[in-house]
């Protein structure tokens, strides 16, 4: 048996979505733009999508909800052009995010922050989340923007978007949301929440990678990312990249259709492999399950580090994620963990497993199993649980970084 | 950047045979205990470096014989990842049998060698360099219990790069004789920075004591103040073209000062330099005469002839002198 438990990084496509896309590759290839019944004959399934998407969030008739290539594509777009419209030809100079953000919102905020912009990076309190008073404690008169995750990608823990979006309302600053882990997981809303932007990923609720989206409130002004034709109604230029936009709908309908029992379903299994772990002693898990994902767990294991961790679930063929500083091409430790701050162990003892509506019972067992055979064996190496203490003058000395 | 750089990840497949091994069977970890030394009559060294907070810790064992300092046993256990239990275990296989001041000869580069499956591929992908550098320092921690000596007494010199060892002195000598500009450059010389690369700037994995960006950075300034010394130095004969505005004002004043100032100052007069302008192919010099050279009628023939062709004898043939 192989295990995906990495279902935050990106998902399965389902294969309904496989089936509605593939006309679209070698029978209806038409560009939608052409005038011609090759260009029209992709029509249907468009527009069938693009309803499939408005439903799926419960936009309105007077929004936009764009096709982009990625969530990151979203991000950047909403972004930079809020810069460009409010900031270089506006008089506000200012934005608000949090420290925990999806690398694509936090490197397009320090590119901003580099051509002047003010960046306010807020901390998170020891759940993880953003509240909602501190956010309105850094809105000023000069705030363009607040841009706050609805759920971690890291812990799946959600985000108090309702009461932020009230206070940017009240405050009249435009608010984003990179609702990427939290659309096609749990109810997502537009119109129950006030929201000027939000950006999604097909690839993280059973989609295509490279097919996502930005909800545009009302249709209000954003300057275009990219320049060029006048696809999407001049928003988004690019010739419309049909199978996996009609795959993103499909997906969409699929993971939002009956979203409470599917939850459900996802959450029993989430809290029996939950709870199961944490008869390991000397476990903890991040975040009260009734504010998380229903498919996320982020357990740290002390003694145990990291990628040793995923190497010993690797070789028993389960896929899980670290935030361990060894495990990342680039060496750097958790950000979020680091920036939860409650145990800086924490960052380096941290495995996410995360589920999918296809997790099943049997792959939940198998995975238990093997978690808890690998935890013993490397705490059978660990100098954590070594008996035998340092000789005097031999302890380490504590981390410096 | 370039072709094969486009696709990241597949950190684990970089790893040697031997490091997976290890990883999944490590032969020598394992505590060794007071009373089993004390049985052999040996002296039990346990030392410590790393902490679960930094994301690695390794705990060395040693049983050393104190009639002849030899390590007849040794064990480790450690919090840390593949190549940090790998490369713990490989160090301690590398100890047994030696004595303790062999042992501290023993290098994280020794480790890592030890560990490729052919002599010319690394064992561990760049990135992974830094967690065998660990094993390095324990060994130098135990050392320096059994020893009673401080650990960093063992240090010959000051190491920046600790993956790849690179010194200090041997940076600054690399920067110096390549006329070395980046970083980068640095790289491709000695290695330094091409593992872990928390040494290249501030804010990496590590914080470290130096940084290959400052290092370069005075290096270079010392390089200029060298050029600009040899440049005064020269003054004179040098090449006036090739100098900087502030060393040709200089070379200007010295030959002033030299051949032509005493001469206006015994006529109770003096001169300055206002400004010294290109005119390709000219080089201009303004001049303004002071005191009695103002009013001196050969201020602008035979004394203006005179400072000309002093300074195109002494510094180049292009200088026109332009008294204003």
């Amino acid at each position: 048996m192989q295990v995906y438990m990495d279902n935050n990084a990106t998902t399965m496509v389902d294969p309904q979505v496989v089936e509605v896309m593939l006309p679209y590759f070698s029978e209806k290839y038409g560009n939608p733009n052409s005038i011609h019944k090759f260009g029209t004959a992709s029509h249907p399934a468009i527009a069938k999508a693009i309803d499939q998407m408005y439903t799926g969030i419960n936009a309105a008739d007077s929004d936009d909800i764009i096709f982009t290539s990625s969530a990151t594509e979203s991000n950047n777009w909403l972004l930079q052009s809020t810069w460009v419209d409010q900031i270089l030809n506006g008089d506000k100079n200012h934005i608000v995010t949090t420290e925990v953000e999806h690398p694509s919102v936090l490197s397009t905020c320090k590119f901003l922050e580099d051509q002047g912009v003010k960046v306010t990076y807020l901390p998170v309190n020891d759940q993880g989340i953003v509240e909602a008073h501190t956010v309105k404690s850094f809105i000023t008169d000069k705030t363009a923007l607040v841009s706050i995750m609805w759920a971690s990608n890291e812990t799946g823990m959600i985000f108090p978007i309702k009461e932020i979006g009230e206070i940017c309302k009240e405050k009249g600053v435009l608010f984003h949301s990179d609702a990427v882990q939290a659309v096609g997981k749990i109810p997502v809303d537009v119109q129950d929440v006030h929201i000027d932007f939000m950006s999604m990923s097909a690839h993280k609720f059973h989609g295509p990678k490279g097919v996502g989206a930005l909800y545009i409130k009302d249709s209000q002004k954003l300057s275009p990312l990219m320049h060029g034709g006048e696809q999407m109604n001049g928003r988004r230029s690019g010739t419309l990249n049909v199978p996996y936009i009609v795959g993103m709908g499909e997906a969409m309908e699929l993971a939002t259709k009956d979203i409470e029992s599917k939850m459900t379903a996802i959450r029993t299994k989430r809290d029996r492999l939950e709870d199961a772990l944490l008869e390991l002693s000397d476990t903890f898990t991040i975040g009260e399950r009734d504010n998380r994902t229903p498919n996320t767990l982020l357990i740290s294991i002390r003694g145990v580090e990291g990628e040793g961790m995923l190497w010993d679930l690797n070789n028993g063929l389960i896929g899980a994620s670290t935030g361990s500083a060894c495990a990342s091409e680039d060496l750097e430790a958790n950000s979020v963990m680091l920036a939860i701050g409650a145990d800086h162990e924490l960052a380096h003892t941290g495995i996410r497993l995360s589920l999918s509506r296809f997790t099943t019972d049997e792959e939940v067992d198998y995975v238990i199993d093997h978690f808890k055979a690998a935890v013993l064996r490397l705490r059978g190496i660990s100098s954590s649980y070594a008996k035998v203490q340092p000789t005097p003058g031999g302890e380490a000395t504590e981390c410096a970084i | 950047m370039a072709k094969n750089d486009l696709l990241g990840g597949s950190l684990w497949d970089q790893y040697s045979d031997k490091v997976t091994t290890l990883m999944n069977n490590p032969k020598n970890q394992g505590e060794i205990t007071e009373e089993e030394a004390a049985a052999n009559g040996n002296k039990l060294i346990v030392a410590d470096f790393g902490a679960e907070s930094c994301g690695d810790a390794v705990r060395l064992y040693w049983e050393v014989n104190p009639e002849n300092d030899l390590i007849v046993e040794a064990k480790f256990k450690s919090f840390g990842c593949g190549t940090a239990i790998a490369s713990s275990d490989m160090m301690v296989e590398l100890c047994r049998g030696k004595t303790v001041a062999e042992a501290v000869k023993i290098t994280n580069i020794d480790v890592e060698v030890a560990l490729r499956d052919t002599p010319d591929v690394p064992a561990v992908p760049p990135q992974k360099m830094h967690c065998s550098v660990m094993a390095y320092d324990v060994i130098k921690k135990a050392a320096g219990l059994y020893m009673g000596v401080d650990a960093e007494s063992f240090e010959e010199e000051i190491i920046v790069c600790e993956c790849a060892r690179v010194s200090l002195g041997t940076l600054q000598e690399v920067i110096k004789l390549n006329d070395l500009k980046t970083v980068e450059e640095i790289t491709d010389y000695t290695k330094a920075g091409g593992f872990c690369k928390s040494c290249i700037k501030p804010g990496g994995h590590e914080d470290r004591e130096y940084y290959l960006v400052d290092i370069l950075a005075d290096v270079r300034r010392e390089m200029d103040e060298e050029k600009m010394k040899a440049a005064a130095d020269a003054g004179v004969g040098g090449d006036f073209k090739a100098m900087t505005m502030v060393q040709r004002i200089k070379a200007i004043d010295a030959v002033i000062d030299e051949s032509v100032r005493q001469f206006l100052i015994m006529d109770g007069g003096n001169m300055e330099v206002i400004d010294v302008k290109d005119a390709d192919p000219y080089i201009d010099i303004y001049i303004r005469y002071l005191g009695a050279c103002n009013s001196c009628a050969s201020s602008t023939t035979g004394t203006l002839y005179a400072i000309e062709s002093t300074l195109k004898e002494k510094l180049s043939q292009d200088i026109r002198v332009l008294p204003i």
